[in-house]
Parts: C-alpha cells; sequence; structure tokens
C-alpha cells in the first residue's frame, strides 16, 4: 500500500525528517508512536501533500505511484486521507456544504458520477448518526465553536464519507474523553478492511487498546528507530520514551 | 507649492463650462436653482478632488475623470424599447419597481398605484418645488461629488412611505444607463419613511460593458421613529464606467437602519455613506461587499455621525482583490459629547489574491462621549494557506478551495440581507465572479 524510503525533509532550514523508511501494508494498521518534536505530524503533513515543507530526498509510494509528484487534492483522489491532530475552523462554509464539496470533487477527479442529493444526504446522515454527531451540527460552519472532541469526530466522519484507502490518524486520541474515544475507535475500526490501510500516530498507548494495530513503529528524531508489534506499545507505555531519544541523536 | 490651487484639467474646465447652459435645460423652480448654483459654486472653488484632499485620498477624481461627458437626455421610444434586450439583476425578485433610464424617471415602466407609497417623477417635483423640502439636506457635507450631483441632477424619483405603512414587496428602483456614447448621468432619490414603516428597498445601477460613461448618483434616506429599513445596493455598472455615488441617512429615534452595498463590475466606484443620527436609539448597519480584477478600483467611504445617546453602528466591509485593482474602505465614526452609550464597531476586511493588488484601510474613531463602547479593525492578506490545504487535502482543486474560502468571506456580508431572493442574486453574482476566476 504505502512505501516510505530514505524521507529526508527540512521546514525553514530545520531538519525534521532524517531518512525515514516504512512500510504498511494493504489491510495494515501501522502505529506510529514518539516523543512530542519527533516529527510525527509533519511526516503526516508530508504525505498528505502540504507545501511548506522541503523534501530533500526519498519517495513516497502509494501503490506503486510516487505521491510526492502530486497536488494534495490528486493525493486524496488517489485515496490519501489525513485526520489532522488540529482540524480548522472554516467559519462561513457550512459542513453541509463542505462535505458535499469534497465528495463530488474526489469522484469527479476519479471520473466517477456525481451522488445525487438524497444519496449524499443518506450517507451523511447515517454516518453523522454512528459518531453520534448531531444532525443540526452539520449545518454549522465547519469546526467552528465545535469542541475538541467534536472536531474529531468530524474528522472520522468526513473519513467514513470520503471512504479513501490510505488513512492517516494524527493524534486522533488528544483531547478525547474516553466515551469519545471509543466513539471514534469503533467509527475506525468498522472502516478497517483488507484494501484499506491506516497509519495511526499517537503520543500515547491507550488509544491502541481500542485501535489494535498490526505493526508499532517507534519515531525518534525524525527516523523510525524501532519497529513491532502491538506488545511493543506496552512497553513503551511501561517505560517510556527514554530509551529512544539519545538511540539516534 | 501644494496649497496653490492647482491649474484647472480639462474636465473640470469643461464641467464649469457647460453649466450655465446645462441649468436653464435642468429642471428646477427658483429655489431649486439657487440650490444648484450653490452646489456649482462649492465645487468650482475646489474642482475634482485629487490625492491631496483627506478624503479622496485613494480616489483621484482629478486623474481618474478626464472628461466631462455630455449630459445624458431623457429616454426616447427607441432607447425604451431597447431595455428588452437589457437583463435585471434582479428579474426573479417579486417587488414593486421603479424605472429611471438615463437619470430620468419613466413613469410608464414604473408601479404607480403601491399602498402606503406615493412614488413622484423628480424631474417634476424639481419643477413645482412640491415634496422636495427634504432635498438635499439629508446627504449633507462638502463633497464635490454631492456638490456636482447638486448641481447637474438631471431627475429620479420622490419615494414617500406613509406612516405604520409596511410595503408587502421590495420597492426596487433600477437605474439603467444606455447608449454607445458615453455620457454623464446624475440620478438623485429621495425617499422619505414615515414613522413606525417598514420598507425594503432594492437598488441597481447598470449599464453597458465598453462604455466610459459616468454615472453620479445620490440616495437621501430619511427615516421617521421607530421605522425599520433594508437598503441593498448592487453596482453593476459597465466594465469602462466611472460609478460616484452617495447614500446619506438622516434617522429618527428607534430606527433600525440596514444598508449593503455589492461591487463587482465598474472600473472605477467609490460609494460614499453619510449617516446623521437624529434620535436616541438607532441600530445602524452597514456593509458592503467589493470582488475586484485588473484595474478596477473600488471605495468605500462613511461617515457616521452618532449625535444622539444610545446609537448601535455596525460597519463590515469585505474586499476581495485580484489581479492590479484597487479596494478603499475609509471609515470615520464619530461620537459626539452627548451620544454615551453609543456602540460602534466597525470592520474592514480585504483578502489580496495577488501581489499587484492593493488595499487602503483608514479606519478613524472620533470619540467625544466618555460612556461608549466603539471599536475598529482592519485585515488584509492573503487566503490562508493552511486553511487552503485542508480544503484540498479533502479532495477539492486549488481553485475550488479558493471559491469555497472567498464565497464564506463574502458571504459573512450577504448574510446581512433578509430578504432571500436578493441574497441569491448578490450569493450568484459571486458565485460568477469565482468562476470566471477559476476557468481563468
Ligand atoms: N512550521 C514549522 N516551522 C519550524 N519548525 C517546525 C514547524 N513545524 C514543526 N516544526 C518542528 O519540527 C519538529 C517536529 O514537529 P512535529 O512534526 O509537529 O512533531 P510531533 O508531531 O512528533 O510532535 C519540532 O521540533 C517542531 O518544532
Ligand atoms: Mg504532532
Amino acid at each position: 500500500m504505502l512505501e516510505i524510503r530514505n524521507l529526508h525533509v527540512s521546514i525553514e532550514d530545520k531538519k525534521i525528517l532524517n531518512g525515514l523508511n516504512l512500510t504498511v501494508h494493504d489491510g495494515e494498521v501501522a502505529a506510529i508512536m514518539g516523543p512530542n518534536g519527533s516529527g510525527k505530524s509533519t511526516l503526516s503533513y508530508v504525505i498528505a501533500g502540504k507545501e511548506d515543507y522541503e523534501i530533500l530526498d526519498g519517495e513516497i509510494l502509494l501503490d506503486g505511484e510516487n505521491v510526492l509528484e502530486m497536488e494534495p487534492d490528486a493525493r486524496a483522489a488517489a485515496g490519501i486521507f489525513l485526520a489532522f491532530q488540529y482540524p480548522l475552523e472554516i467559519p462561513g462554509v457550512a459542513t453541509m456544504t463542505f462535505l458535499k464539496a469534497a465528495m463530488q470533487a474526489q469522484r469527479k477527479a476519479r471520473g466517477e458520477v456525481e451522488l445525487s442529493t438524497a444519496e449524499f444526504m443518506k450517507r451523511v446522515r447515517d454516518g453523522a448518526n454512528q459518531l453520534g454527531i448531531p444532525q443540526d451540527m452539520l449545518k454549522r460552519g465547519l469546526n467552528v465553536g465545535f469542541s475538541g472532541g467534536e472536531k474529531k469526530r468530524m474528522e472520522i466522519l468526513q473519513m467514513a464519507l470520503l471512504e479513501p484507502k490510505f488513512c492517516i490518524l494524527d493524534e486522533t486520541d488528544s483531547g478525547l474523553d474516553i466515551d469519545a474515544l471509543k466513539v471514534v475507535s469503533e467509527g475506525v475500526n468498522r472502516l478497517r478492511g483488507k484494501d484499506r490501510s491506516f497509519l495511526v500516530i499517537t503520543h500515547y498507548q491507550r488509544l491502541l487498546n481500542y485501535i489494535v494495530p498490526d505493526t508499532v513503529h517507534v519515531m525518534a528524531h525524525g527516523q523510525v528507530v524501532k519497529s513491532g508489534g502491538k506488545e511493543l506499545a506496552l512497553e513503551l507505555e511501561a517505560n517510556g520514551y527514554a530509551d529512544y531519544k539519545t538511540l539516534a541523536a | 507649492m501644494s496649497d496653490v490651487t492647482p491649474m484647472r484639467t480639462p474636465a473640470e474646465s469643461a464641467l464649469i463650462a457647460a453649466f450655465p447652459a446645462a441649468r436653464k435645460n435642468l429642471p428646477g423652480n427658483s429655489t431649486v436653482i439657487a440650490m444648484r448654483e450653490s452646489a456649482f459654486n462649492r465645487f468650482e472653488a475646489k474642482g475634482l478632488p485629487h490625492r491631496r484632499v483627506e478624503e479622496y485620498k485613494y480616489t483621484d477624481l482629478r486623474a481618474a475623470v478626464r472628461e466631462a461627458l455630455p449630459l445624458a437626455a431623457a429616454p426616447d421610444a427607441k432607447t425604451l424599447a431597447s431595455l428588452a434586450g437589457v437583463t435585471d439583476p434582479f428579474a426573479a425578485l417579486d417587488a414593486d419597481r421603479i424605472l429611471i433610464v438615463d437619470g430620468h424617471f419613466v413613469a410608464s415602466q414604473s408601479a404607480s398605484v403601491i399602498a402606503g407609497v406615493t412614488i413622484h417623477d423628480l424631474g417634476e417635483a424639481l419643477s413645482s418645488g412640491q415634496g422636495i423640502e427634504a432635498l438635499g439636506t439629508i446627504a449633507k457635507a462638502d463633497d464635490a461629488a454631492l456638490a456636482l450631483n447638486a448641481a447637474f441632477m438631471q431627475g429620479g424619483v420622490v419615494i414617500a412611505i406613509a406612516k405604520n405603512a409596511k410595503p408587502a414587496k421590495p420597492l426596487y428602483v433600477r437605474c439603467v444607463v444606455t447608449g454607445t456614447a458615453p455620457h454623464a448621468v446624475y440620478p438623485r432619490v429621495l425617499i422619505s419613511i414615515g414613522e413606525g414603516a417598514d420598507v425594503t428597498l432594492i437598488e441597481t445601477q447598470q449599464g453597458p460593458d465598453g462604455v466610459a460613461y459616468q454615472v453620479n448618483g445620490v440616495v437621501e434616506i430619511k427615516a421617521g421613529a421607530h421605522s425599520k429599513v433594508q437598503h441593498v445596493r448592487l453596482n453593476a455598472q459597465g466594465n469602462a464606467a466611472i460609478d460616484m455615488s452617495t447614500l446619506g441617512t438622516d434617522l429618527g429615534e428607534h430606527v433600525e437602519f440596514k444598508s449593503l452595498n455589492f461591487v463587482t463590475r465598474p472600473a472605477l466606484s467609490r460609494h460614499q455613506v453619510f449617516a446623521r443620527f437624529s434620535g436616541e436609539h438607532i441600530k445602524f448597519d452597514v456593509s458592503g461587499a467589493a470582488l475586484l480584477k485588473d484595474k478596477q478600483h473600488a471605495d468605500s467611504t462613511l461617515y457616521v455621525d452618532h449625535a444622539m445617546p444610545h446609537g448601535e453602528s455596525r460597519e463590515l466591509f469585505k474586499h476581495v482583490l485580484d489581479g492590479e485593482s484597487t479596494g478603499v474602505f475609509q471609515g470615520k465614526i464619530v461620537v459626539q459629547p452627548i451620544a454615551q452609550k453609543t456602540d460602534g464597531r466597525m470592520m474592514s476586511q480585504a483578502i489580496l489574491l495577488s501581489d499587484n493588488a492593493t488595499m487602503n484601510n483608514k479606519p478613524e474613531l472620533e470619540i467625544f462621549a466618555d460612556d461608549v463602547a466603539c471599536g475598529h479593525g482592519a485585515t488584509c492578506g492573503a487566503l490562508d494557506e493552511d486553511l487552503l490545504f485542508y480544503l484540498r487535502a479533502r479532495g477539492l482543486p486549488k481553485p475550488e478551495a479558493e471559491a469555497l474560502m472567498l464565497a464564506a468571506f463574502v458571504g459573512e456580508a450577504l448574510e446581512k440581507i433578509e430578504n432571500d431572493t436578493v441574497r441569491d442574486v448578490l450569493e450568484a453574482e459571486t458565485q460568477n465572479w469565482l468562476l470566471a476566476r477559476a476557468v481563468k
């Protein structure tokens, strides 16, 4: 599904990713854990195509195709989805309008027919119900005045509606209480399947009790410094990141 | 050198030369003639305002008005017939319509019987002196555009709305400029609104593309106590036109007054609002939106005089500037010593879509009362890159993502429009502008 080879990235002359390698197979849920500032969000932005970064070396292949050449919207249409660590508020753009624009734009980019309004409404309604998102929230400006938990649910709703094949969740657990964490995790788990892969970025092991990963990768200083199975997350929880802070330095 | 009156420009000389003959042909009894002459003298003393005149610092009329154009004549049958080919932007609006062509009221194509509303030809009223007592007393300022209109006004309409009248439909004043030869048009609309009345006034200013005509229009609105007024103005003048407009308001106590001006088309426009608060507890809301490209220029200038206590004013101006366009916002809010408990909020926001676009912001507060809550803000910058990325990461191509954000930006002002059809029309105008930009 996704293969990252020797990725070197800097921003404002500051080197953040230092030869990162990572492979996520079809249907795999890979967790990335690492201390704050290790470059996790940077990695997610670079995969999604944010323009602020300078790619010094390396490649990112989605099903063999180098996505670094693609515009962010083309990457989205190709199936990459990033659930933002800090979803942005867009005043004046009604959530419903935004969802429709995004769904139709992706369908158009893939050469698929547009959804009928009825079908669109049904999908949004069903998706919102499953995530406990009240319908009237969909009429409000996107994320405007939403609580932290509501914003994260909205990210998962978007993910469910857009049906991407490679989903990145950047600290989706941050700011969630335990009930919201369960709802969001169930939302993610419903989407798991053999043709869809996940990169679950988290600082804490807690999320991985609910979204159980196939693999766990430890990131430090812009590299993956250790990979293993889900037990690696428990080990990190017990010992903290102290061991890794020096490892790559 | 700068305080020496500069040499007259050819346009100024021509305007001055044209006045004596024009005065003889323009309608007006002796009072009106005196008004025209005094206004003309004010203009003659100073000429066209230029960049060293504070109020016109960013809109230099001396430089922009290169020619004094002949005054447009009253439309003949052929001209009126040609209107069939001119699209009315508010064709879909269910309204009582008033038509002004080339500055002249067209009775045959205007509503005549509306409950609670009387409509008269201003040209006739100027001659008879009937019903124009308030003329020139509402829009009052030492201003060159206003003076020129007072000197040269050809006609227009006088509208009176009776006490407690609530006309079922909006009153729609449509001003159309015709012809392929450029003319000067000076329409004036005088509106008095009775106590407790509730009315929606829609105004369109439109004319042909590719003709460098000039319009200098004035709308005066006197609103009686406890009345409610919503005024929406669509500036759809042609792409080579110069449009000067002045809105003067005199508001009684407890009046709720809202006005919005919307601009996308003319080469150069200036919309100035002079508002006087003559009663307590007024709610005043004036806003504007301009979407500009190429070398277009749009100026919004306000002078809000809080002369009574407990007044509330809200000003929101939005400029979207592409190409080499220029936006201007000048807003002055004065709070007189007596005007305690004034609550004023003025905001000007601009989005620059090009490195060559310019926004000039000049908000000013002059507060002479101590117990007031007043503030102003001005922002100017590019579209937020992080928001754009968020939208693009969801699959929206860049032009669509930008269009969505710009529509939302302008929408904040359009939201103030209460009539759904009117708001739809201006939203569609916005979409058309954004679409034209996206396919470019
Ligand atoms: N826009 C930026 N400009 C400069 N430094 C940045 C920028 N964004 C992130 N960084 C730096 O890059 C490093 C990695 O940040 P980030 O990817 O957000 O880490 P994480 O998500 O693992 O906490 C941090 O040291 C951070 O300060
Ligand atoms: Mg992060």
